[in-house]
Formats: structure tokens, C-alpha cells, sequence
């Protein structure tokens, strides 16, 4: 070991602290943004250590003019994403985020088999890892972005017979490659089977996966990519590839463990695609609603706020379709002149990945000391005036409490129902992802605004400013 | 096994202090965790850089490939996680 490559493992080491630094700083909205440069600094310090490395720096003037084109070209591609993107997207962008992790990872580790003629079993084992989950990752994020974007599959799980045999003998087939390419690591033609194999795995893997569960989806994926990226680590033998990579696995599976929590249901359940319309007779559904909703204008809502003093809105993925989050803000705000208290309750499942209402109603200038959690805001509904439901549907059905079984038994929602009024913004009556009719729609103190997301709110504005 | 070894252990310690700073991240935060966690994880980006610089052409393909894949990590992971940390705002 030179000198220099003690040099530069030193700085490995600095950006493995500026990254553990930068994700401390995502602990509070006041450090996120310093956190965040930290991080970026410890990437730009790795990579200019990286490049004064010999091998590179060596490389010539063709090889240093290649690297400079791919970094050329990824940081426009990078800058034009992160730049054009909605933030109701978000979702879809984190998903390509994982996909290209999962694809790095697994390239990288096929190139280093490609140039050694006699890898040890270690780098063998660890090439092994970084191809079945990197492209388990990659085609995973693909289809979970398809998905999120509507394009080719739908929204709803997909299942065929023999589905889970399917996938547990290509998994099996993948692990039997893995086991070949360790015993001969010079036969590149079985890697390259086993990332075809594991490219299938990864799409029937997520296909059952429904779109609300995407949160779940998403959260695993982005665990799977910083697993790759730390077998990578084992491959390269580099410190900060498996510090990086393991840090953003454990995150991922937090995340993923907080989501299935916070739907009381497993991972296997999830991965399963196990939820979804059982076709319930529509005599129930009946039941429940004949003669009982009650059809509100929006004139009728804004007298609820006369003499209102608290006031919560739930927003659900509707919101993001609708994009009504400026339009809330608006009502939310010309409430507040008004004197009232406003405040908005987060489902930690609501919207399509883990934090999206909290970033949606953020870029609407919402303050972050209203964007309250579920444990900390269900006790203060009792006080409650009007709850303004706005695109939610599953997370504030009060049957998940009172059912044994079913799609949303047992998981925690928001108890809207015990709010003096509940107003539910919606198209319709149709059911929520679960599939299962929402007996709040129907409650005593429930008001049913018929319209768009949007709309509905700029109505609802128009008619507070009247009275 | 014996450079196996202090690998392993650096992944295990490494996977604690995850789990440790990873807990504490409140869920407000928790859509611009995924997009920063997925931009450190853009990591594999020096590997990368090192199989781009070899004569194998098929490594220097493979590698050519990852490194710009790994710079869209990189470089639109930490700036759409800037875009969305610089958002949430405190009122007075």
C-alpha cells in the first residue's frame, strides 16, 4: 500500500463519516438541508480520491476523456430529472433511483469478474450476491415505476395459477447459476444467465405487489439497492462501498417495516400481493350506504366553519391526483385569518411512498409544525370541529377497528369519525384500494362533498369568502 | 476468510449505526431519506470509475454503463433531495 492509496483510503473514510453525518442531519427539517450538502461533499471528496487513484489516473488520455463523458453525461440526465420533476411524482422518480442502483451494482460486479482470471471465492460468492439483487432490484423498480405510471401493467396486484411456484423455482434457478459461476468463476456465459434468471425474478417479484402497497414496494427495493451496492463492496474489497450500501439497507427495511406496520399486515402479505377486491356483494355495500349519505354543497360546508375553532384535513393520494395541495393551503390558511386552528393529519401509508403528502404539502408552504402524525393527532379529534377528508379512503375507515378479519383489520387509522364533523371530499362513493365499502361515508356526522379534489376546494374557498 | 473477516465485521457495525440514525429520521422526512439514501448509495459510482479505466473492452462497456447510471444516482439523488429538504419550512 502506497502512499497515495493510503491517501485515499483516508478519504473513503471522511465520506463514509459525511454520509452517516448527512443522514443525521434528515433527523430534523432545520439540519436536512446542511445534512444533505454533507453528503453530497463526501461523494464529491470519494470521487476525486477515486480519480487520482493510479489505475485511473493512468489510464491515458482516451480513458480519462471516456470517464469524463459518463460523468458528463450522467449529471445532465441526473440534473435534468431532479430538476423537471413534479413533486407528486416523487414516487416514480425514487423507484428509477433504485432501478439504477440496483443495475450500477450489478454491472460493476460482472465487469470485475470479466477482468479477473482467477477471483477468489469471496469475490466470486459477493459477484453472485451483487447480480441476483441488483437485478432483482433493477427490473423490481422498473415495474414498480411502470406501475406507479400506469403505462403498460395496472394498478391492481396481478396473479395467474402457480404464480408463487413460478417464482420460487426462479429463484432456485438463480441460486443453482450463483453456485456455478462460484465453482467456475471464468465461465462468464453463467453469469450472464444468472442475470437474465434473476431480471425475471425481479418482474414476477413485484407484478402481485398492488399500487398502494407501493409504499411497501418502493421502501424494499430501495433496502435491495443498498444491499447490492454493499455485496459490490465485498467484491471491490471496499470499505466504503459496504459502509454506504448497509447503511441504506437498514434504512430501507425501516421504512418497509414501519409501512407493513402501519397497515398491520406482514411483509410476506405485502410481497404477496394478498389484498385487493374479494368482489364483495354489492348487497353489503348496499347496506351500508342506502339512504344514509348525505350529499353537502359546498355553501353548506363553509357555515360548518362559522364558529369552527379546530379544524384537521386528512389528505389521501387523491390529493396528489387531484394536485389540490395549494388549493388546501389557500383554505387552510383564509381559515387560520379567520382564527381558526388548522392542522393536518399524516396516515404514515397515505399517498404512494413513505412521506409523500408531508413533501407535497411542504412545496405548498404548508408549515411543517402543522404536518402532524397519527399517533400524535388521533387523541385531539374529540376536539375537533370539521375533519376535511381530501382524497383518503382506507386510512380513515373505522371498520379496521371493529373487524376480525378482512383487508384492513387491525390497522391503525385515523379516528376521523370522532370529530363533530366529518366533511369527505371524493368523486364518488367507489371504494378505496382495500376494495371494501367506508362506513364513514355513511356515519351521522359525515358530509359527502361530490367533486374533484380541487375543485371541491377552490368551491369550498369561493363560499367561505362569500359568508 | 481472514480478509473476510474485518469486511464482515465493518458491514455488521455498519448496519447498527443504520439502524441506530435511521430510527430517529421522523417520518415528515422520510420521502427525502429514500431520494438521499439512494444518492449516497450512488456510491458504487467509484467502482465504476476504476473498471472504466482497464483495456478489457468489455469491462470498460460494463463499467462505462454503471458510471452513468451510478452519476444519475449521484448527481439527481442529492439534487432533488435539495429541491425537497429546502421546501419544509417554519412559518413565524
Amino acid at each position: 500500500m502506497g502512499v497515495d492509496s493510503v491517501l485515499i483510503n483516508l478519504t473513503y473514510l471522511a465520506s463514509s463519516a459525511l454520509f452517516i453525518f448527512g443522514i443525521k442531519g434528515l433527523t430534523h427539517p432545520r439540519t436536512a438541508v446542511r445534512g444533505n450538502l454533507l453528503g453530497a461533499t463526501g461523494m464529491l471528496l470519494a470521487v476525486v480520491a477515486t480519480l487520482s487513484n493510479e489505475q485511473v489516473f493512468g489510464a491515458g488520455l482516451s480513458g480519462l476523456a471516456v470517464i469524463l463523458a459518463g460523468l458528463l453525461l450522467g449529471s445532465a440526465v441526473g440534473t435534468l430529472f431532479a430538476l423537471k420533476i413534479q413533486m407528486t411524482a416523487m414516487p416514480e422518480m425514487v423507484a428509477l433511483l433504485n432501478a439504477f442502483g440496483g443495475a450500477a451494482s450489478a454491472l460493476i460486479a460482472g465487469a470485475v469478474l470479466a477482468e479477473s482470471n482467477d477471483p477468489t471465492r469471496q469475490t466470486a460468492v459477493a459477484t453472485v450476491a451483487s447480480g441476483i439483487i441488483g437485478s432483482v432490484t433493477f427490473w423490481g423498480s422498473l415495474v414498480a415505476f411502470d406501475k406507479l405510471k400506469g403505462i403498460l401493467l395496472p394498478d391492481r396486484p396481478i396473479h395467474f395459477p402457480g404464480q408463487q411456484y413460478l417464482t420460487g423455482l426462479l429463484a432456485l434457478t438463480a441460486l443453482a447459476l450463483g453456485l456455478l459461476v462460484v465453482n467456475d468463476p471464468t465461465q462468464l456465459s453463467n453469469y450472464g444467465q444468472l442475470i437474465i434468471v434473476s431480471s425475471i425474478l425481479g418482474v414476477f417479484l413485484t407484478i402481485p405487489i398492488g399500487g398502494a402497497d407501493m409504499p411497501v414496494a418502493i421502501a424494499l427495493l430501495n433496502s435491495y439497492s443498498g444491499l447490492a451496492a454493499a455485496s459490490t463492496g465485498f467484491v471491490l474489497d471496499s470499505n466504503i462501498l459496504i459502509i454506504t450500501g448497509s447503511l441504506v439497507g437498514a434504512s430501507g427495511l425501516i421504512l418497509t417495516r414501519i409501512m407493513c406496520k402501519a397497515m398491520n399486515r406482514s411483509l410476506m402479505n405485502v410481497l404477496m400481493g394478498a389484498i385487493g377486491p374479494d368482489n364483495d356483494d354489492a348487497s353489503s355495500t348496499d347496506d351500508i350506504y342506502a339512504g344514509r349519505v348525505k350529499n353537502a354543497s359546498p355553501e353548506e360546508v363553509a357555515m360548518l366553519f362559522d364558529g369552527a375553532r379546530r379544524v384537521v384535513v386528512v389528505p389521501g393520494y387523491g390529493m396528489a391526483v387531484a394536485q389540490a395541495q395549494h388549493q388546501i393551503r389557500d383554505l387552510a390558511n383564509l381559515l387560520e385569518s379567520r382564527g381558526i386552528e388548522v392542522e393536518f393529519a399524516i396516515h404514515p401509508v397515505a399517498g404512494r411512498m413513505p412521506g409523500h403528502m408531508n413533501v407535497l404539502l411542504a412545496e405548498a408552504d404548508v408549515d411543517y409544525d402543522k404536518l402532524k402524525e397519527m399517533d400524535e393527532i388521533n387523541s385531539s379529534f374529540e376536539q375537533t370541529d370539521v375533519t376535511i377528508v381530501l382524497g383518503a379512503n382506507d386510512i380513515v375507515n373505522p371498520t379496521a377497528r371493529t373487524q376480525s378479519s378482512g383487508p384492513i383489520a387491525g390497522m391503525p387509522i385515523l379516528d376521523v369519525d370522532k370529530s363533530r364533523t366529518v366533511v369527505v371530499v371524493k368523486r364518488s362513493l367507489s371504494p378505496g384500494f382495500a376494495g371494501i365499502p367506508n362506513p364513514l361515508f355513511a356515519a351521522d356526522n359525515t358530509l359527502m362533498l361530490f367533486a374533484d379534489g380541487k375543485q371541491a376546494v377552490l368551491e369550498l374557498i369561493a363560499a367561505v369568502k362569500d359568508s | 476468510m481472514n480478509d473476510l473477516l474485518p469486511l464482515l465485521t465493518i458491514f455488521m457495525l455498519a448496519v447498527f449505526v443504520g439502524f441506530e440514525i435511521i430510527t430517529k429520521v421522523p417520518p415528515l422526512l422520510h420521502t427525502p431519506l429514500m431520494s438521499g439514501s439512494n444518492a449516497i448509495s450512488g456510491i458504487t459510482i467509484i467502482g465504476a470509475l476504476l473498471s472504466v479505466a482497464t483495456d478489457s473492452l468489455l469491462t470498460a462497456i460494463l463499467g462505462f454503463i454503471a458510471l452513468v447510471l451510478a452519476t444519475i444516482n449521484v448527481v439527481g439523488g442529492f439534487l432533488v433531495t435539495h429541491r425537497m429538504v429546502a421546501m419544509f419550512k417554519k412559518k413565524d
